[in-house]
């Protein structure tokens, strides 16, 4: 900003990106991927096993796979697009304008890359990094375990070094899609003698080791996103830890920023029409077109003001980073506002449809996908840390209130 | 720091943060405004009755740092600036509850002129906003809400002119404006977009009736009536019948200022509120121990980020086009009137009975969140206003 005609170049750059990228969306997105998902099939994860539910499919993430916009903004040696924040933020609204899907979904995007960025070494960037951006190789979470929830710190799941190795032993809980992950990243203890916050290491391993086995939890969505996952006895190699070890809490705290900004995107995401016509389908609409039924309408219109201000309060969060301002805390204050925004979307979803929004098993529900998803959100305020431990940390880290 | 675009933003990706410039203007606004007229200048007016209600001498220091015309072109002696940086200097006012004409006449008077006054009107009175000499103010609200399409004060045609008959209510330093630009219906029912007229009115003229009323906040307000007010037809601002796109802007510039003034106010409010739980003990403890109060304060920190998002984007929007911003505004209004509402109840509740007593500023902050709220429209009404724009 000291020198207009820098910043007007940077600018005049940014707008031939823009025209760019529209093109090529437009030439390379397949129209059935302009559309929302609707159903777990329409999403894409990736991992040995992968399959494509359609050729769409295929095509765009193949496409978007070699453009490194799978991961847009990481480096181009690991198989990112290596954009700048700007040039992300164009690709996204350019995405947003049409619908695009995500090509890719990955836990191994979301959460472990951008850990393994910033704590990982070069042998283990180079090793997992171009995996997760060519979709290879699907990624699981091992944090949280039957007695270590919101007070994940107390993890007990042991890691006893043996020569090279460490051989794990435990159990972990929520670890969503483990039956299906190539690989974990985990946390273990592998100190018991320090504070709970200073025996702890990040770890990774194959999921095909031996000793490990998954076990899907039923929800009451009727779905069984999450497994309890055990290990007996599971040999890895020490050079698997990443950061040093014993500080594994830092490499977990570092990604649990990003799994909460993940989350808290979940309050503006994956819907196609706005929430006023989905209920004017099912409620009507009277004089001038307004619902008939005020007392939705007004909680509808209630909504959209706190959704449309949440979005430019995400956007900011992103620029305030890009300015070096965000404090490392926000993203808690952001999955709290986020999921709460998401779960008061489904209900008025479930209030807007009504008797229809009823039905559990039938075609025409889509196997009662409109009750599951809002059962679904109701993880939301609780998975990567309960709303109160969110307000909690804001409390702690952001207010400076005492003794928190 | 005057008349020049030094802080102007040329730039059309926007980012949701302050630039360096506009972090300058909102430094020297805060070194001026904390220093001159922080809230106990608020309440020395109102114990002393102040006739002025606002200090003129203030006011100069205003004009003479560039801010009174910070929205007026240069051409016209102003600097030129956009609605963000009038968001910057609203800030800073709503921090510590300073009575200024700054709203009513270089945000919203100025507006109007500079957006639908003729090259006559704009070169007779942007100059004198922009050097303090002139304050003016817009005569919109006629009932107990805000509904500016129900305006009814009567415009009839009267040989080269207009005579107006009817009564306004809020007029944002009624008592002491040189110029009144007032809503008028020229033709139609009330409560229809067509016939709607603006009129600069002289309030020395004959019929002109305005009663300073004293308000909950002590800030600067008037109703007043016209009975029968000739108006020349050059005093026309903008096109007869043609006055509802033009206050749309106008109002929606108002808003966004008036949604800047509430999270500055907010702000402050919540700043005030944590440090008092950091220093008052109950029970052994200091009260910011208890979780009860801890998770209230954080859902509160959360509220006035968002909010103060949404209203550097509608501020945005506005600079961008202001005709294409009502969306944009509504959110910012009424995300600042539930969050300012919020913030000043748990501001009281958590001073605990010191909350209750007139001695504590917070009360004052809790006077004029309410006036806020009702100006331009409440929450009520900009989030109704949203479900109409999207339809539904």
């Amino acid at each position: 900003m000291t020198d207009s005609s820098n910043s007007d170049t940077e600018t005049a750059e940014l707008e031939t990106f823009r025209a760019e990228t529209r093109a090529w969306l437009e030439a390379n997105c397949p129209p059935e991927m302009r559309k929302p998902a609707t159903s777990d099939d329409d999403v894409f994860w990736g991992g040995r096993n992968a399959k494509f539910s359609s050729e769409p499919q295929r095509i765009w993430f193949e496409r978007m796979r070699d453009k490194g916009w799978t991961v847009p903004d990481w480096p181009k040696e690991y198989g990112g697009g290596g954009l700048s924040a700007a040039e992300h933020k164009v690709l996204r609204a350019e995405m947003g304008k049409i619908g695009a899907r995500p090509p890719l979904s990955s836990f191994g995007i979301w959460m472990l890359g951008p850990a393994l960025l910033k704590y990982g070494n070069d042998a283990q960037k180079k090793e997992h990094l171009p995996k997760i951006a060519a979709g290879e190789i699907r990624w699981c979470q091992g944090y949280s375990e039957p007695n270590a929830g919101s007070d994940l710190a107390s993890l007990q799941t042991r890691a006893e070094s043996d020569g090279d190795d460490f051989v794990i032993t435990g159990s972990k809980i929520w670890t969503s899609y483990a039956n299906y992950a190539d690989w974990i990243f985990c946390l273990v203890r592998t100190d018991p003698a320090a504070k709970k916050h200073d025996g702890i290491s990040f770890i990774l391993f194959d999921m095909t080791s031996k000793g490990v086995t998954t076990k899907p939890i039923l929800l009451i969505s009727g779905y069984s996103p999450f497994c309890e996952t055990f290990f007996d006895g599971v040999r890895v190699p020490k050079s698997h830890v990443v950061g040093t070890i014993n500080r594994g809490w830092d490499v977990a705290k570092y990604l649990l920023q990003h799994e909460r900004a993940m989350i808290s995107g979940m309050g503006e995401r994956g819907v196609g029409r706005p929430l006023g016509q989905i209920a004017a389908d099912s409620v009507g609409t009277g004089a001038q077109g307004k619902l008939d039924d005020s007392m939705l309408r007004g909680k509808i219109a209630t909504f959209d003001v706190d959704e449309a201000a949440l979005a430019a309060c995400a956007e900011r969060a992103v620029d305030l980073a890009k300015a070096g301002q965000a404090h490392p805390a926000f993203s808690s204050a952001m999955k709290y506002y986020g999921t709460e925004l998401n779960k008061r979307r489904h209900e008025i979803l479930m209030a807007a449809g009504g008797i229809d929004a009823l039905e559990w098993e039938s075609e025409r529900s889509r196997q009662g996908a409109r009750p599951r998803a809002w059962l679904r959100t109701k993880a939301n305020s609780i998975e990567g840390g309960t709303s109160e431990v969110m307000l909690g940390i804001v409390a702690k880290r952001i207010l400076d209130l005492p003794g928190a | 720091m005057t008349k020049t675009n030094r802080f102007r933003i040329g730039n059309t990706h926007m980012a949701l943060v302050l630039t360096e410039e506009q972090s300058m203007l909102r430094d020297s606004a805060r070194g001026l405004i904390s220093d001159k007229a922080p809230v106990s200048h608020l309440r020395s007016l109102r114990d002393n009755k102040d006739p002025t209600g606002f200090s003129r001498e203030l006011w100069h220091s205003f004009a003479e740092m560039g801010f009174a015309g910070l929205l007026v072109p240069e051409e016209f002696g102003g600097s030129g600036l956009g609605y963000v940086e009038a968001g910057v200097v609203m800030e800073e006012i709503g921090r510590t509850l300073m009575p200024s004409p700054f709203l009513a006449t270089s945000v919203v008077a100025a507006s109007a002129l500079n957006r639908g006054g003729s090259a006559a009107q704009k070169s007779e009175y942007l100059p004198k906003i922009s050097n303090g000499s002139l304050l003016a103010t817009l005569a919109i609200d006629e009932g107990a809400k805000h509904r500016p399409l129900q305006v009814n004060l009567q415009a009839v045609r009267a040989g080269n002119g207009f005579r107006l008959s009817g009564a306004k209510a809020l007029v944002l330093d009624g008592h002491v404006a040189d110029l009144l630009i007032v809503a008028a219906r020229t033709s139609g029912a009330a409560g229809e977009r067509d016939g709607l007229t603006l009129f600069l009115v002289n309030p020395k003229a004959k019929g002109v009736a305005i009663e300073r009323t004293i308000m909950v906040d002590s800030h600067n307000a008037a109703r007043i009536e016209l009975a029968n007010v000739e108006v020349n037809a050059d005093h026309v601002l903008g096109e007869v019948d043609q006055g509802a796109a033009l206050l749309d802007g106008v109002l929606d510039i108002g808003r966004g200022a008036v949604a800047s003034e509430m999270v500055g106010l907010s702000e402050e409010v919540f700043n005030r509120t944590v440090e008092y739980l950091k220093s008052r003990k109950q029970f052994g403890k200091l009260i910011g121990e208890f979780q009860a109060l801890q998770h209230r304060a954080a859902e509160l920190y959360v509220d006035i980020e968002i909010t103060r998002a949404a209203t550097m984007k509608a501020l945005q929007a506005l600079d961008a086009d202001v005709a294409k911003a009502t969306s944009a505004v509504a959110v910012a209004k009424a995300r600042a009137g539930t969050t300012a509402t919020r913030a000043v109840q748990e501001g009281v509740q958590m001073h605990g009975g010191m909350g209750m007593t007139d001695q504590f500023d917070i009360g004052f902050f809790m006077k004029r969140a309410r006036v806020c709220e009702e100006l331009f429209g409440d929450a009520n009404y900009h989030t109704e206003q949203l479900a109409r724009v999207r339809g539904y």
